[in-house]
């Protein structure tokens, strides 16, 4: 088994690395069942994330803090930019919100770089960067958070939606938004928590693979097509198929870098996304439609 | 109609002699010798840009507040590129549409240069550029108004093999990223392998805005290369150091000159000890040792800059120092003939700058040596020399 050893190691990274782009694609799940449209934003959810992390660790350096912080202003912007940017279309047909995200991201990006300027930032890892030997492999403290805070993000938000009213009048929105509405439930209301929630999970990603990664303005923009593959992979608007398809696309990349060539890492994450679109549109979880 | 016509000639007759008295009115004060500047001052290479710019402006001023050169003073018209070819070519139209426009300094990247040569080049207007792309001056006899000041990857891959061949290193790995940088810096260090004498065992590439090298550098871990080659720009490469540490392998990293900056290090972090680096010497001046003629000119630099901008000084603004002057030394001798400022500079020897100690010949546009770059070591957030 001389290509155990390897192939541990790629798993790891693969695991990272999906992790992250399962928080996306939960994000892009949650707004997709509230509205039926895509957030393309979201990536840059990922991005204000990390950059918030970073600016308030540097001014009060407590990691708690940051994190905290960080999350909290995320979900103020993704709140604003529900209210202020797709709140106000008179004719909210899909199209038009999905185009008017794409807006919102290319904005968010830009007043990202007069703010930070291009230059990456550094965070601190949350526990130290001695790694931790794991047989032939080596893994990294962080890659340990990334991996437990996603687990924990999961099984909360799958709580949050079975077991709480609010959480269930989510659920009622996403599956008949107008037999919720006659039961009065605001839907409004719930489209803007929707969109409030996945900023949170999006800055949540941020901050967690910032340590690994160093932030910078302009690093959401290939975060969010891979965690929008991902939750086309798993199947949109599933939360149990976000997760798989932000851990298959994460392994798949690192497998692909690693035994076929380095070259090929972006492209194996789009062919996967034009295999499941071609052979099974609904992804690997979502119901036949 | 034949009155029509010789009332036309009459008004071009009057019209040229007015031409004539302006031109003599303006005669008498010294006309200003017009040099052009076409920077990346702001877009994803504004780090190179607006050192460069600022490295102009301050020669420019200091030339000027002296009286200029022999008695003109000399006029920057400078542009912003924004990394854009498209910009790029523009504004090289613009300035070779510009009779006055003695010589043009930039563009700040290889591709921009690559299409403002070609302009310049028709309108036989002396160009000297400041990016690194061995392509922009050679073959130095297509390229007879093409001039530059940066380093060329060759020079590094040379300079690094050097090193390596001194330690008695013989099998690389090599990390390349992407882009234009990675590939150009790949093909040197794939085809000066042989000469020598060493082998490349593995070749990996990464993507520039990649977040994670560690199934690269375990494919890497997997062949037994003494060192790793690690070429790139950006906050990529303090990913592949960290990476690197983070996987335990502990072969020496070099890097390429394209990380030669203290934000690399802030970014490498703890990772950055013991990276070996090919560098202009600017980056180390104070540890040159005094016999080092180019010594005093960093010094010089490095001063005059920091009192200016209250900024660091960069090798990248170190580019169009060295041009600038190398103009001004040409504009002294030939006034304000193009073609008179082209033959001073193909025929400069000897002119001590930022980047190296110039000796430029028809064969030869750059004019550098290896030498022009030294090996530091990343140690303690800091550069030390040590080749």
């Amino acid at each position: 088994m001389e290509n155990f050893a390897p192939f541990l190691q790629y798993l790891i990274s693969g695991l990272t690395n999906g992790a992250i782009y399962a928080l996306i694609a939960l994000g892009f799940g949650i707004i997709y069942n509230a509205t039926t449209i895509i957030n393309f934003a979201q990536g840059e959810m990922v991005m204000l994330g990390a950059m918030c992390a970073i600016s308030i660790y540097h001014l009060a350096p407590s990691l708690p803090l940051a994190f905290a912080g960080a999350v909290v202003l995320v979900t103020c912007v993704g709140l604003v930019f529900e209210r202020l940017a797709l709140r106000p279309v008179k004719d909210p047909t899909p199209i038009a919100l999905i185009i008017i995200t794409v807006g919102g991201a290319v904005m968010i990006k830009g007043v990202a770089m007069l703010l930070w300027g291009q230059e990456a930032y550094i965070l601190p890892p949350f526990s130290g960067n001695v790694p931790i030997h794991l047989g032939p492999a080596t893994i990294l403290p962080q890659n340990l958070w990334v991996l437990g805070i996603t687990a924990i993000a999961v099984v909360a938000l799958e709580a949050f939606f079975r077991l709480t009213l609010v959480g269930k009048a989510m659920r009622a929105c996403a599956y008949n938004t107008r037999a919720a509405r006659l039961v009065g439930i605001a839907a409004g209301r719930m489209v803007q928590l929707s969109f409030g929630l996945s900023a949170a999970l999006g800055a949540g990603a941020g901050i967690l693979i910032a340590p690994l990664t160093l932030g910078v303005y302009d690093m959401g923009t290939m975060l969010g097509l891979k965690g929008f593959s991902a939750a086309i992979i798993g199947g949109l608007g599933s939360l149990a198929g976000g997760v798989l398809g932000g851990l298959v696309l994460g392994v798949a990349e690192a497998l692909a870098t690693g035994f076929i060539s380095s070259g090929y890492r972006d492209a194996v994450a789009f062919l996967l996304l034009l295999l499941v679109l071609f052979l099974r549109p609904q992804g690997l979880v979502g119901g036949r439609k | 109609m034949k009155t029509k016509a010789i009332f036309g000639g009459l008004i071009l007759a009057l019209a040229g002699l007015g031409l004539i008295f302006l031109g003599c009115g303006g005669a008498k004060q010294a006309e200003p010798y017009v040099v052009g500047g076409i920077f990346s001052i702001s877009g994803p290479a504004s780090y190179l840009g607006e050192p460069e710019r600022n490295s102009l402006e301050m020669v420019v001023e200091a030339v000027n507040a002296k009286g200029g050169i022999n008695g003109h003073p000399l006029k920057l018209v400078i542009y912003d590129d924004e990394g854009d070819v498209t910009k790029a070519r523009l504004h090289a139209t613009k300035l070779a549409q510009d009779k006055k426009c003695l010589a043009v300094i930039g563009p700040s990247l290889t591709h921009t240069s690559m299409t403002t040569l070609e302009i310049t080049q028709k309108a036989k207007l002396p160009l000297i550029s400041c990016a690194a792309g061995s392509a922009i001056t050679s073959p130095a006899k297509d390229r007879v108004w093409v001039f530059k000041t940066a380093q060329t990857d060759k020079m590094a891959v040379e300079r690094i093999y050097q090193y390596l061949q001194k330690h008695n290193l013989k099998q690389v790995a090599i990390l390349t990223v992407s882009t234009g940088f990675g590939v150009a810096g790949k093909e040197q260090l794939l085809t000066q392998a042989p000469q020598y004498g060493i082998q490349v065992l593995a070749q990996e590439v990464f993507g520039e805005k990649d977040t994670d090298m560690t199934p690269q550098l375990t494919k890497l871990r997997g062949t037994p290369a003494q060192v790793v080659i690690c070429w790139g720009t950006g906050p990529a490469p303090a990913l592949v150091a960290k990476n690197m540490k983070q996987l335990g392998i502990t072969i020496p990293l070099v890097q390429s000159h394209g990380v030669a900056s203290k934000k690399f290090i802030e970014l490498a972090g703890d990772a950055g000890d013991g990276i070996i680096l090919p560098a202009g010497k600017l980056v180390i001046w104070q540890q040159l040792p005094d016999t080092d003629p180019q010594k005093a000119v960093c010094k010089e630099y490095a001063e005059k800059y920091h009192a200016k901008f209250k900024a660091p000084e960069s090798s990248f603004g170190g580019y169009a120092y060295d041009a600038i002057r190398m103009l001004n030394q040409a504009l002294t001798k030939a006034g304000n003939n193009r073609d008179k400022i082209r033959s001073e500079l193909e025929g400069l020897k000897n002119f001590v700058g930022i980047s190296g100690v110039f000796n430029m010949s028809p064969e030869d546009h750059n004019g550098l040596s290896p030498a022009a770059f030294v090996m530091v070591k990343i140690e303690k957030g800091g550069f030390q020399l040590i080749d």
